[in-house]
């Protein structure tokens, strides 16, 4: 069973929705008690990264989470502010972030951004894939997602980057650690890439 | 590669239905508002955005539970506009799925409002709405409000400064003499705000044909090309088809943007 963490944020039931048009098993959890029998989980969040923890911290979740992944090592894949809160920290808040992944999240450099420099970084653009990926299986003819985000993760080791995008600059726009996966970029809005992607991510053993 | 156009219908709600105005009145109505998004999912659009035209001039709050639904079915993302006059209202919109919220007349009003939301759910899903019109002979563009009934007496480049700088992710401006005539965008209009501003702009109003998408592409690059009409209408008699470019359509679309840089 696929488990949406519903912490308030984010488009929730766009991914489960998705799941289940694919007829893979999809719930949506909101209490502590809810997370109990889920295999896999999905994080998602839109806004602002301090808003985020905050909301994760009142939803009563965290530590059943941190247990679930940390200890149980159950697969979870953040999405957009629910990836950016898998870092240690971020230029956009005050709050530590869950720290699952080494890394932190920075704002995209005005001065490295094509002219006019515009941000957030909003629309399509290509994701390029580390080799053999499996987040990003059948992509080999490349992919293209939605993103919305002026705020972006660096991780601390290039072995937990599993594809990379460009906007002004090359960033880590999709992040793997163990059994921690993240992605910058909106799979839930994009199409036949972002429901490829949320079928691989359910199908990985 | 590259980030690319975004090339965004842009649907009005009236009555519970989807509608196409010219000129800001005399709706037609166009369809359900959830079929539509259904089909617009099968032909993979870049992003949608629902304006609620009612909203505003009838004093209403926005329907939450239609918005939740479209935020359900839709697999692009979604910017909602029409009535949102303070921060709850927007992180509720956030909170049933919306990626974007638009605000119009509440923050040329009370300008904090922008700053709060952009606060509250981050400056990327905070949109500023403009509806403009040049005055008489001239190329300053002046700001309406409901409906195009009121005028601000505030010009576009002022009030998308502002906005901006308050924390507005987007601004949208919208050609009021031009909606729902399909005559091609107002490049003056996109020259003067794209010059302005260091956020993703789009402009909406006067989209007839894929040309006029290209020319706007062509001469402006990386923007957000909005349309009503072109994508809900076919033919001069305007019978409704909801439509939208193929995906050749757009390669070629984009080949105008290479040649630019």
């Amino acid at each position: 069973m696929i488990t949406v963490v519903n912490y308030g944020l984010g488009n929730v039931q766009a991914f489960a929705t998705l799941y289940r048009r694919m007829n893979i098993p999809a719930n949506i959890a909101t209490t502590a008690s809810q997370l109990e029998n889920t295999t896999k989980l999905i994080l998602p969040g839109v806004g602002a990264f301090d808003h985020a923890m905050e909301l994760l911290d009142a939803s009563g979740m965290r530590s059943t989470l941190e247990e679930l992944v940390l200890h149980r090592k159950v697969p979870v894949l953040g999405v957009c502010v629910g990836m950016q809160i898998l870092a240690k920290s971020s230029e956009e808040g005050k709050l530590a972030g869950l720290g699952w992944i080494d890394g932190r999240v920075r704002r995209f450099d005005e001065s490295t951004l094509p002219r006019p420099a515009r941000l957030p970084h909003m629309g399509w653009n290509d994701v390029m894939p580390k080799n053999g990926a499996q987040l990003f299986n059948g992509f080999e003819q490349g992919c293209c997602f939605y993103f919305l985000h002026s705020y972006h993760f660096e991780c601390a080791s290039s072995d937990d980057v599993v594809a990379k995008s460009e906007y002004g600059m090359s960033f880590h726009c999709a992040v793997h650690s163990n059994n921690i996966y993240g992605v910058q970029f909106h799979p839930e809005k994009s199409h036949g890439y972002g429901m490829r992607l949320l079928k691989n991510f359910a199908e990985m053993q | 590669m590259m980030l690319r156009p975004r090339i965004i219908p842009s649907l009005l709600i009236h009555d519970k239905g989807l509608v196409k105005t010219v000129g800001f009145s005399s709706p037609k109505y166009v369809g359900d508002p959830i079929n539509v998004v259904r089909i617009f999912n099968e032909k993979a659009v870049d992003e949608l955005a629902v304006y609620d035209i009612d909203a505003t001039v009838r004093g209403q709050e926005p329907d939450y539970r239609m918005l939740e639904n479209l935020a359900v079915e839709c697999r692009m993302p979604l910017c909602y506009g029409g009535g949102v006059k303070t921060v709850e209202q927007v992180k509720t919109i956030i909170g049933v799925g919306i990626e974007k919220v638009a605000i119009s007349s509440a923050g040329i009003a009370n300008p904090r409002l922008i700053a709060d939301a952009a606060e509250a759910v981050g400056s990327q899903s905070v949109v500023v709405v403009l509806d403009v019109k040049p005055r008489p002979k001239s190329t300053v563009y002046e700001v309406f409000t409901h409906n195009a009934t009121i005028n601000t007496g505030r010009t576009m480049l002022e009030v998308a400064a502002e906005s901006q700088k308050l924390g507005a992710g987007e601004i949208v401006v919208n050609a009021i003499e031009r909606d729902g005539r399909m005559i091609g965008y107002d490049l003056e209009l996109a020259g003067q705000i794209s010059k302005a501003t260091n956020v993703p702009v789009t402009i909406l109003g006067g989209a007839g044909s894929l040309n006029h998408i290209e020319e706007l592409i062509r001469n402006f690059g990386v923007i957000g090309a909005a349309a009503g009409s072109l994508f809900v209408f076919k033919g001069i008699y305007r019978a409704v088809l909801v439509n939208y470019p193929t995906s050749k359509e757009r390669d070629r679309l984009l080949e105008s943007l290479v040649h630019v840089a």
